[in-house]
């Protein structure tokens, strides 16, 4: 029976290659070949030029920032979500399942709206008599989309850590003297390390990656890495040189990967 | 006052995240064509909406990519399960690790590896190109919403079935099946959103003369976004939303009631 049942998994292994692991192998065969097909590191080492690391580093600082305000802004709020109850399933489908019912690129087009020289936030500050805002493309704006669209990603596995927390533990703490301060610096924030490992990989991918955050709100002026790989494809059809900064963007991901795989070794902190 | 602080807090990043969804349904009521100035209030869009052939194309491609694409995913999905959890340890885990990549990569860089794939199999990018996509990247969400479900069920129940005379098909619908139906409808629901949320992937895979929602507005954004585009999202989200509510039923004493330690 057992046998038997092991060949169910045949299907999905051949889609799995077929989908998964030749396509990662064709960005390697692009990514060191040139035009003709000759084996090369052009394609790679050109992530030095300076257009090109001026992209990468402008991704990774960016990226960066949002991935720290996403976990100041989610740590509270997956606390909160904790506190109010187990039954707060409701609130999550709220913040996580809802809003991508309302298409990802309309949700950051609107902020344009938003944060216009004469938009809504510059309204609503004009009439509390505060200076205005103009942050619409500037790098600032595309940090805001970057938090905005990823924070949900950041929230959902903090949530998933911190409910698994065993509340006699903290209450132990309490017991023990220790005050709310140090019970969540001893207690609750290395209880939670799995998650917050896990949120940050899902917040920095996607945002190292971006391209259509810093084309919507970055008014096009200001080139992500991610940018320079899709005009590669969409414009300039190269795809030697595609796939080679693919090749590179990829090495951060391999070594997120690596870490979450060492900081969470039971999936604690995973997405579903 | 600290119940009062989470409170605020909660209400401060609901706000945060519905600020730009309530903005878009202000707009579809915008009677002025830009989103700069409003001109007053009107329902014109939503008449016109119907009208618009272009847009109810890529709705009806949408709708049908994410439809077919999550159930193949689940079929194929569900299959792989049983498949998974008859196999050893070790290459279950090597199956699982390869079952994460989609996951862990970024859209940009599995759009591009798509692409390259399609391309030298000569395949014709089009409606096809779009669903193989979406199907390689919703098989992993089926995975791993039925995965960890199968790690709960008895399985003496169902050699029990077995004993009793039920064949292993038998057994596995009337036993297996129903432990595992809570997720596999959270896996077809989470791959469906997922499906039609994507941008990313099918840009690269979809080839000229289709278009779903996602791509029709990002080839508007330089022209200006087309009003009705505001009317259907509306529509769409209004009646998930309403859908989300009735499912879940809050029960206002139930969420708001403190937690407590048992």
């Amino acid at each position: 029976m057992k046998n038997k049942a092991k060949l169910l998994a045949a299907p999905y292994s051949v889609w799995a290659i077929a989908f998964i692991l030749i396509p990662l192998a064709m960005i390697f065969y692009y990514g060191l070949t040139d035009r003709s097909g000759a084996f090369t590191f052009e394609n790679i080492i050109s992530i030095t030029t300076a257009e090109h690391s001026k992209a990468l580093i402008l991704s990774l600082f960016l990226s960066l920032i949002s991935t720290v305000i996403c976990l100041l802004l989610g740590y509270p709020l997956a606390m909160v979500l904790t506190k109010i109850g187990r039954n707060s399933h409701s609130l999550i489908v709220f913040i996580f399942i809802l809003p991508m019912w309302m298409n990802f690129l309309l949700r950051t087009l609107a902020w344009q709206t938003l944060l216009e020289k004469t938009g809504v936030i510059n309204n609503i500050l004009n009439i509390l008599g505060l200076p205005s805002l103009n942050i619409i493309n500037t790098s600032y704006a595309i940090v805001l989309g970057m938090v905005y669209n990823f924070l949900p990603f950041m929230v959902l596995p903090l949530y998933n850590s911190l409910t698994k927390i065993d509340t006699n533990v903290i209450n132990a703490a309490h017991d023990l003297g220790a005050n709310d301060v140090t019970t969540f610096i001893k207690i609750t924030l290395p209880l939670s390390v799995p998650g917050i490992i896990s949120g940050v990989t899902m917040v920095f991918i996607p945002a190292l990656t971006t391209f259509v955050i810093s084309n919507l709100l970055g008014g096009s002026k200001i080139l992500l890495i991610g940018n320079v790989i899709e005009q590669q494809f969409t414009q300039a059809s190269n795809w030697n040189l595609g796939s080679g900064l693919s090749i590179v963007l990829m090495l951060f991901i391999v070594v997120n990967m690596i870490i979450t795989a060492v900081f969470d070794k039971d999936g604690e902190g995973t997405m579903l | 006052m600290r119940k009062a602080l989470r409170r605020f807090y909660l209400i401060l990043m609901l706000i945060f995240l519905y600020a730009p969804i309530a903005t878009l349904i202000v707009l579809s009521f915008n009677s002025s064509k830009t989103r700069a100035k409003w001109g007053g209030f009107t329902f014109k869009w939503y008449v016109s909406l119907f009208r618009n052939s272009d847009i109810m194309e890529a709705l009806y491609t949408t709708i049908s990519i994410a439809l077919l694409s999550s159930i193949i995913a689940v079929i194929i999905g569900l299959i792989a399960c049983v498949g998974l959890n008859a196999m050893k340890k070790t290459s279950r885990s090597i199956m699982m690790g390869i079952t994460n990549i989609p996951m862990l990569n970024a859209d940009i860089v599995t759009g591009i590896s798509l692409m390259l794939l399609f391309l030298s199999m000569g395949l014709k990018f089009g409606f096809g190109t779009i669903l193989l996509s979406h199907i390689t990247f919703n098989i992993p969400y089926v995975i791993l919403s039925i995965m960890p479900r199968y790690k709960n069920i008895n399985q003496s129940t169902f050699e029990a079935a077995l004993d009793l005379g039920a064949t292993g098909f038998q057994a596995f619908f009337k036993v297996i099946l129903p432990d595992l139906f809570p997720g596999i409808l959270s896996g077809f629901l989470l791959a469906f959103t997922m499906s039609l949320d994507d941008f990313i992937i099918t840009h690269f895979t979809k080839g000229a003369g289709i278009n779903t929602l996602s791509t029709k507005i990002y080839t508007e954004v330089k022209k200006g976004i087309k009003p009705e585009m505001y009317a259907l999202s509306t529509l769409i989200f209004v009646t998930v939303m309403i859908l989300l509510i009735l499912i879940n039923k809050p029960d206002k004493d139930d969420n708001l009631k403190p937690y407590t330690p048992t």
